[in-house]
């Protein structure tokens, strides 16, 4: 009764709040309404060639890898926001904790987000029957990478909101932050450095091949920068700081 | 039980707690009265593992705060009402608060109950509540685990006078059951209406505590004449420290009877002669708020 709340059961927990208020719920509504709406596009307005398993899906699974990082910077930011922290870190004061539920919580959101796409590019790809070869062509390796694609995306988007603590500053970092990036790679000097650093850039084959040991290498780099540097500051502001 | 020894905090170099020890024991509301910047808010996060202390330490239960495994089944928290996702309905905000803590979510459903919030309140969004509701909500939020101490900040801001019936019924309730209750508020009429022992803080610092009846024996005594002025110097004659009260007359610091002794002195007549009573407790608060007046919020 009195023991500490297991991570399974706080990992429930955030489960329920990112889709138990207005914003959340619709927000979850929009992913699934912009990948139907990815999907259908593709198969209609596609070209022929192009109404593959492997293409739709690579489209379909878009709108996950644009709008979830904002389901994770909201999942963290409103806790400050909205000031609910006050209660969250009440119940669990070992706030590292809730932010590993928060985490669990996102990877599993982003799992279902990615069997969604599968399923609507699957029945999308039945539907226009096309005539292009390896139809139903998709190798495992892109599988995976889908799946890091849309998890990674989710976590990036929880560091955001950790590191920032405010959701309208951590929204427009994360999207201007690429862009930022990418302005400073036609500096010809820095191109090398931002190919390495830019998760826009070294992350775009994702999705559509099968990587090569090179680009694995460029994409695991930015990763683990776009990961790891919001999440280090968000635990140490949240661990050093008083919260509330 | 709540202990506060010698709990510090600074920000920015001036120490808005200063040098705080009290205790609060089970069986007893203890209000803990201060005026808006005094050191309330910041004693009570500091209490429940929000805000780290400079100096000193605080605990529930024996042990701090952070060190309970599962805090809401043993201390019912509520330190901001306003503190909720307003985009949440009210009976949700109370069932992610259940299963965080592994009660049964039908226990939500008696709580709402309890403290009032009906059907249709409960399935409002949390942004259409007033001040009021929001209260009713932050206490069954407090109570959902059960707990033992309950930590109320400024619970009863926003409640109308019937809510304030409520509250005190409510309150001494969980206290004759044995709980611990600390609440603040920056009202007098308010604490005075719910507790049965006082902290008072001004400037970060513990300038009274007690029972109310002690507080009120030490409140000196009240002192009026026609002639006010010949009172003054008939108290100055007789070396006691007199200042002026609020609507006339003067606060002693003595008892009533080496007051009328210096009256007589002086030819006084005087027009009422009683201990202060609850004139001295809101003297010392006034004199509290006028000083802190112009400081900020926590």
């Amino acid at each position: 009764m009195t023991a500490r709340p297991g991570l399974a059961r706080l990992t429930k927990v955030e489960l329920r709040k990112m889709v138990d208020t207005r914003s959340g719920f619709w927000l979850q509504v929009a992913v699934l309404g912009l990948t139907v709406l990815a999907v259908v596009i593709t198969v209609l307005a596609g070209h022929e060639d192009d109404k593959t398993f492997r293409h739709v899906l690579s489209n379909a699974l878009q709108p996950a890898g644009i709008l979830l990082p904002v389901v994770g910077i909201l999942l963290v930011s409103s806790e400050w926001s909205q000031r609910t922290a006050l209660i969250s870190f009440a119940l669990v004061p070992q706030r590292p904790r809730l932010i590993v539920a928060k985490l669990l919580a996102g990877t599993v959101l982003a799992l279902v987000a990615t069997a969604v796409a599968l399923a609507l590019a699957a029945l999308a790809t039945a539907l226009a029957a096309g005539n292009a070869p390896h139809l139903w062509s998709l190798p495992l390796g892109l599988l995976g990478q889908d799946i890091v694609y849309v998890v990674t995306a989710m976590v990036i988007g929880i560091g955001f909101g950790l590191a920032l603590q405010s959701s309208a500053p951590a929204i427009v970092l994360y999207f201007a932050l690429p862009v930022a990036l990418a302005a400073l790679g036609s500096i010809h000097a820095l191109k090398g450095v931002v190919e390495w650093t830019n998760s826009a850039e070294a992350l775009e084959p994702l999705t559509t091949t099968v990587m090569s040991g090179h680009e694995w290498a460029q994409g695991l780099v930015a990763l683990a920068l776009w990961m790891g540097v919001p999440l280090t500051i968000g635990m140490w502001r949240l661990t050093r700081r008083d919260v509330g | 039980m709540i202990e506060a020894e010698k709990l510090t905090k600074r920000f920015g170099g001036r120490a808005v707690v200063d040098d705080v020890t009290f205790r609060c024991e089970p069986g007893t509301v203890t209000g803990f009265l201060g005026p808006n910047g005094a050191g309330k808010t910041t004693t009570m996060r500091m209490i429940c593992g929000f805000a780290t202390p400079d100096a000193g330490r605080a605990g529930v239960l024996g042990g701090s705060y952070r060190a309970l495994p599962n805090p809401g089944r043993r201390v019912g928290v509520l330190l901001d009402a306003s503190a909720q996702h307003g985009g949440r309905r009210g009976r949700e905000a109370l069932a992610i608060s259940a299963q965080t803590m592994g009660v049964e979510e039908k226990r939500v459903d008696d709580l709402l109950g309890l403290v009032g919030l009906d059907r249709a309140a409960a399935r409002k969004r949390v942004r259409q509540y007033s001040l009021g509701m929001r209260q009713r909500l932050g206490i069954a939020n407090a109570l959902i685990g059960e707990p033992e101490v309950l930590i109320l900040d400024e619970p009863a801001n926003g409640l109308d006078p019937e809510g304030m019936r409520w509250m005190r019924g409510l309150l001494r309730d969980f206290a004759e059951r044995g709980g611990t209750v600390l609440l603040s508020s920056h009202l007098l009429h308010e604490v005075d209406a719910i507790a049965d022992r006082l902290v008072i803080i001004g400037s970060g610092k513990i300038v009274a505590e007690g029972s109310k009846e002690e507080l009120l024996s030490d409140a000196g005594t009240l002192v009026r004449a026609d002639d006010g002025e010949a009172l003054g110097r008939a108290l100055a004659a007789a070396g006691l420290e007199a200042r002026e009260a609020e609507g006339g007359g003067f606060l002693v610091d003595a008892e009533p009877r080496a007051v009328g002794v210096a009256a007589q002195e002086g030819g006084v007549a005087l027009v009422h002669l009683a201990p202060a009573g609850d004139a001295g407790l809101e003297q010392l608060f006034f004199d509290l708020t006028t000083d802190n007046a112009a400081e900020g919020d926590r």
